[in-house]
């Protein structure tokens, strides 16, 4: 019997371990999105199914797995259906470089952050196959909006993360947390503000929320890149949009507001504390912003977010240089 | 001319189980009367009171229905909300069809039940009751009904789907009804 090496042992624990808190945490944001959404409109949200609405989450579910599931006549069946697992598997393998605590980290590898944005990008391609293998005029039309507003929203996003990188000299999460101090003074975001706010506003159009939810603009599009999926397969797409907030505002979190640290103890519920204050403003966000319109979008992103991130390397470079 | 010979009528098909077990059928039936997915869909005037039922002072929220999807795929409900005009029907019928299983349909207002103020003599262009189409489960009267109406009609839903009234039954329906 040949031995099962430690390090795969670890990343399957660690695997599982993501799945679960996957699936609480979208159960948590779902209740929370729709509880925030209901008190900006002055109305309680889901309160009657179990305490405080408590329950709804879990029996929404329930009810998306007991669905039928559909394929429309002369879509591509094996893309159609390929295309929210390939839009769920990936995010578990997100959480893996995250530094959740000093010792909790999936995997430390020194190059995280590299891995976190190189596999962010297979979410673009699978909402791309999902409005293409539907065969669906308003899938295509999201699905193309998708591409080209992710294309557009990852190189400020890149720029930022570089400014970072940049800084602190390093690609390893860990590293770049271990870096800043306890206090909020002490956090990156203090020094690089411009990068964090473009980080923000990146990772927003990058998770295709509201304000940039053009994808599935429901006013224009039905329901954009899954308007032919039902049960499960919408449920995963859900998910999916979840998971990759978490993993968003987890890495603006560690890169800019300082991860783990913070005042008198430091640990994992920091981390999760911010994590959460983050997803709550992009909760907000969702509920007080109308929609932009599509040339809106990229004038944002190609005439503002670009240069001013080229800028702020720019300058980050130079002073690097100089210190 | 008789509806027949220009429309189609919605069917719905549902395939038996292969194992039944009780109380996960009946589990998945209460989690399914918890979380009511109406579409999107307005014909007429009462399709402004069901906006009112998803607003602050109504809030179908409350019980799990305020998540309105635009798309028929997802959906669960069916909310027929006001007059179906004979050039409408075919698209009522096909946004029927493209609801998954399992789905109810609920007749919102006069109009949506029997054509309502508009059915007279010799009227060509509606359809007398929605039922002619697509198999009701609800039926909510008034013109409009009112919103507390509409959200009696989802608990009636709710009942059917689960076998079980959730909710109190307000006063002037206990004289009423029981
Ligand atoms: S029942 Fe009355 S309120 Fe409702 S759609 Fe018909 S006319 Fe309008």
């Amino acid at each position: 019997m040949s031995q099962i090496p430690v390090e795969l042992v670890k990343i399957l624990i660690a695997l599982v371990a993501v799945a679960a808190f996957v699936g609480l945490n979208g159960l948590v944001l779902v209740y929370l999105e729709r509880k925030v959404a209901g008190h900006i409109q002055r109305r309680p949200g889901p309160f009657e199914v179990g305490p405080h609405g408590l329950l709804q989450p879990l029996a929404d579910a329930v009810k998306l797995i007991g669905k039928q599931l559909f394929t429309p006549k002369n879509a591509d069946g094996f893309l159609f259906w390929l295309a929210p697992i390939l839009s769920f598997m990936p995010v578990l393998l997100l959480f893996l470089p995250l530094p959740f605590g000093p010792k909790l980290t999936g995997m430390n590898l020194n190059l995280g952050l590299l891995l976190i944005l190189a596999f962010s990008g297979l979410n673009v391609l699978a909402t791309c196959l999902a409005g293409w293998g539907s065969n669906n005029k308003y899938g295509i039309l999201g699905a193309a909006r998708a591409v080209s507003q992710s294309v557009a929203y990852e190189i400020p996003l890149l720029l930022s993360v570089l400014a970072i990188a940049f800084q602190t000299g390093s690609l390893n999460l860990s590293e770049v947390v271990a870096g800043q101090g306890s206090w909020p003074w002490q956090w990156n975001f203090m020094v690089q503000p411009l990068a964090f706010i473009i980080f923000f506003v990146s990772a927003l159009g990058e998770t295709n929320r509201a304000p940039f939810d053009l994808a599935e603009a429901e006013s224009e599009l039905t329901a954009g890149f899954h308007t032919e999926y039902s049960g499960m397969g919408f449920g995963m797409f859900f998910l999916a949009e979840y998971a990759n907030m978490i993993v968003v505002c987890s890495v603006a979190v560690a890169l800019f507001l300082g991860g783990w640290n913070g005042p008198f103890f430091d640990g994992a519920w920091w981390f999760l504390a911010k994590v959460y204050v983050l997803l709550l403003v992009m909760i907000w966000l969702r509920w007080t912003f109308p929609r932009v319109r599509f040339d809106q979008l990229l004038n944002l992103n190609w005439k503002w977010l670009m240069p001013l991130a080229l800028l702020n390397l720019l300058i980050t470079a130079f002073v690097t240089k100089l210190s | 001319m008789a509806e027949e010979n220009i429309l189609t009528t919605g069917g719905h098909h549902i395939e038996e189980g292969l194992v039944h077990l009780q109380l996960a059928e009946d589990a998945m039936d209460i989690c399914r009367s918890m979380s009511l997915w109406p579409m999107t869909f307005g014909l007429a005037c009462c399709a402004i009171e069901m906006m009112a039922c998803g607003m602050a002072r109504f809030d179908m929220a409350r019980y799990g229905a305020e998540v309105f999807r635009p798309s028929a795929r997802q959906a669960d409900l069916m909310i027929v909300a006001g007059t179906v005009t004979k050039k409408m029907a075919p698209a009522v019928v096909r946004l029927y069809e493209q609801m998954p299983a399992p789905k109810w349909v609920m007749a919102l207002g006069n109009c949506a039940i029997s054509g309502g103020p508009f059915k007279f003599k010799n009227q060509y262009g509606i359809i007398e009751g929605v039922d002619k189409l697509i198999p009701v489960d609800v039926f909510v009267p008034g013109c409009p009904p009112r919103p507390e109406a509409l959200l009696e009609g989802l608990f009636e839903i709710q009942q059917k789907v689960s076998g079980k009234r959730w909710w109190p039954v307000p006063e002037a329906l206990q004289k009423e009804k029981f």
